[in-house]
């Protein structure tokens, strides 16, 4: 079974996608901060990590930054998911080696399932 | 500009009010506290100037402590419209802080309601089904506010970036077209398309040409009453394209024509029978077809319809 990190510090949403993915056949992990986030990211070893940008602790940049600084997290795919959609904060996201960026106004839950998916080359 | 107009502009106190600005720092006050004062000064110096007239000095001395008081009340002056300045500035970015701050739980209410609707977490009733309906599209409504907002706070504090790429206008319609099919037929209104054949390239910003366009055509079919068609038109005008978007809807009163492009405009017909919408949708339209070097107008007639019109350079 594959696995997911989670990094969002909305509850309301870490149930959801718990729920979403658990039926997809996926395990999910949580991290409600960017520290946790981290951790969990080299203990885990996730296939993918779903990673929101504003965020406690540490914020979602720099929780990229560091993920594709470490040799051990550098090659997991990271999509972000956000409702930052700000001039350069997608370029920004990108630059720091993000797979996808997903503003969350913008996409239904069916649609980021299927961006999982994909990402997860399923 | 008519005369009740003339007379609001000249009640400075209701002026300053409005603005929310103590007398002492409001400009339009302060305006007239220094005409005031210019006026004092010339005739008094023409006083001091004649009674005085063999002591020069005298004379230099009351010019210069009168241009010093006049120069006081100038850095006052620029001080106040700081401050307007600085509320406008405090007005989009609290704008766009409480949008952003309503996107996150517009968000999880919209994943929370899609997974119940899926039937994914167990079988729904048709009568349930309605009430789902009831709350998707009302959260969709806010959710569409919301952006519309934070576009108007990007748009005003410089910050809605232009990405141009070229693209086939006529592309975009007929997609657009397709997405209103069901919202036209349930109002009972037919689109037609009619583009010029073999029409160029345009060179702008995709999406927010899209965004235009929409909502031009959410208009066109949202304002037609009962039955009735919209008609769009593409063509190339020399060095531009021309779009145009007729309707045979309810027309925009001639008192409200020259607003219709104000932020929160909506006309007093639409508001009796349509309550529906921010205001915001016209704008957006004129902020960005500017911004991507066009220009845009209308003609309307109250009960016959109305035509809406942009143009974009082609490179």
């Amino acid at each position: 079974m594959k696995k997911v990190l989670f990094i969002e510090d909305e509850s309301a949403l870490q149930k959801t996608f718990g729920d979403i993915l658990k039926q997809e056949r996926y395990e999910m992990i949580s991290a409600l901060d960017g520290e946790t986030g981290l951790r969990l990211a080299k203990t885990q070893k996730p296939d993918l990590i779903l990673l929101d940008l504003i965020l406690p602790r540490v914020n979602g940049f720099e929780v990229l930054k560091k993920l594709k600084e470490d040799k051990e997290t550098k090659d997991i795919p990271v999509i972000v998911l956000t409702n930052l959609e700000g001039i350069g904060d997608v370029d920004k996201a990108i630059e720091l080696g993000a797979t996808t960026y997903l503003v969350k106004a913008q996409y239904s839950l069916e649609e980021v399932v299927q961006k999982i998916k994909q990402a997860l080359g399923e | 500009m008519n005369l009740k107009e003339i007379i609001n502009q000249l009640n400075i106190f209701a002026q300053c009010k409005k603005f929310g600005l103590p007398l002492w720092q409001c400009p339009h006050f302060l305006f007239l506290v220094m005409g005031i004062i210019i006026i004092g000064s010339t005739l008094l110096t023409y006083a001091i100037g004649s009674r005085y007239v063999e002591d020069p000095l005298m004379v230099a001395l009351s010019v210069l402590m009168i241009t010093g008081i006049l120069f006081i009340i100038a850095v006052i002056i620029t001080r106040s419209f700081e401050r307007l300045a600085e509320a406008n500035r405090m007005k989009s970015e609290f704008i766009s802080v409480v949008s952003h701050q309503l996107r996150s739980p517009l968000s999880n209410l919209k994943w929370a309601m899609e997974l119940l609707m899926s039937g994914r977490l167990g079988k729904i009733e048709e009568k349930q089904t309605e009430y789902f309906k009831i709350l998707k599209e009302n959260s969709a409504r806010m959710g569409e506010l919301v952006s519309d907002l934070l576009i108007v706070s990007r748009i005003e504090t410089a910050k809605l970036p232009l990405k141009k790429q070229e693209f086939a206008l006529d592309d975009l319609i007929n997609n657009l077209i397709k997405e209103f099919e069901p919202f036209a037929k349930a109002s009972n209104v037919e689109i037609k398309f009619r583009p010029e054949k073999n029409l160029p390239r345009v060179l702008a910003d995709p999406s927010q040409i899209r965004l235009v366009i929409e909502n031009l055509l959410d208009n066109a079919v949202r304002y037609v009453k009962e039955k009735g068609e919209v008609e769009i038109g593409l063509e190339q005008k020399k060095n531009n394209f021309y779009f145009e978007i007729r309707d045979t809807g309810v027309g925009i009163p001639r008192e409200d024509q020259k607003y219709i492009f104000q932020k929160f405009f909506r006309s007093e017909n639409i508001l009796r029978y349509q309550t529906q919408g921010s205001g915001l949708g016209l704008y957006i339209s004129k902020a960005i077809v500017e911004r991507s070097g066009g220009k845009i107008g209308f003609k309307s007639e109250e009960r016959k319809g109305s035509t809406f019109w942009f143009t974009l350079p082609i490179k």
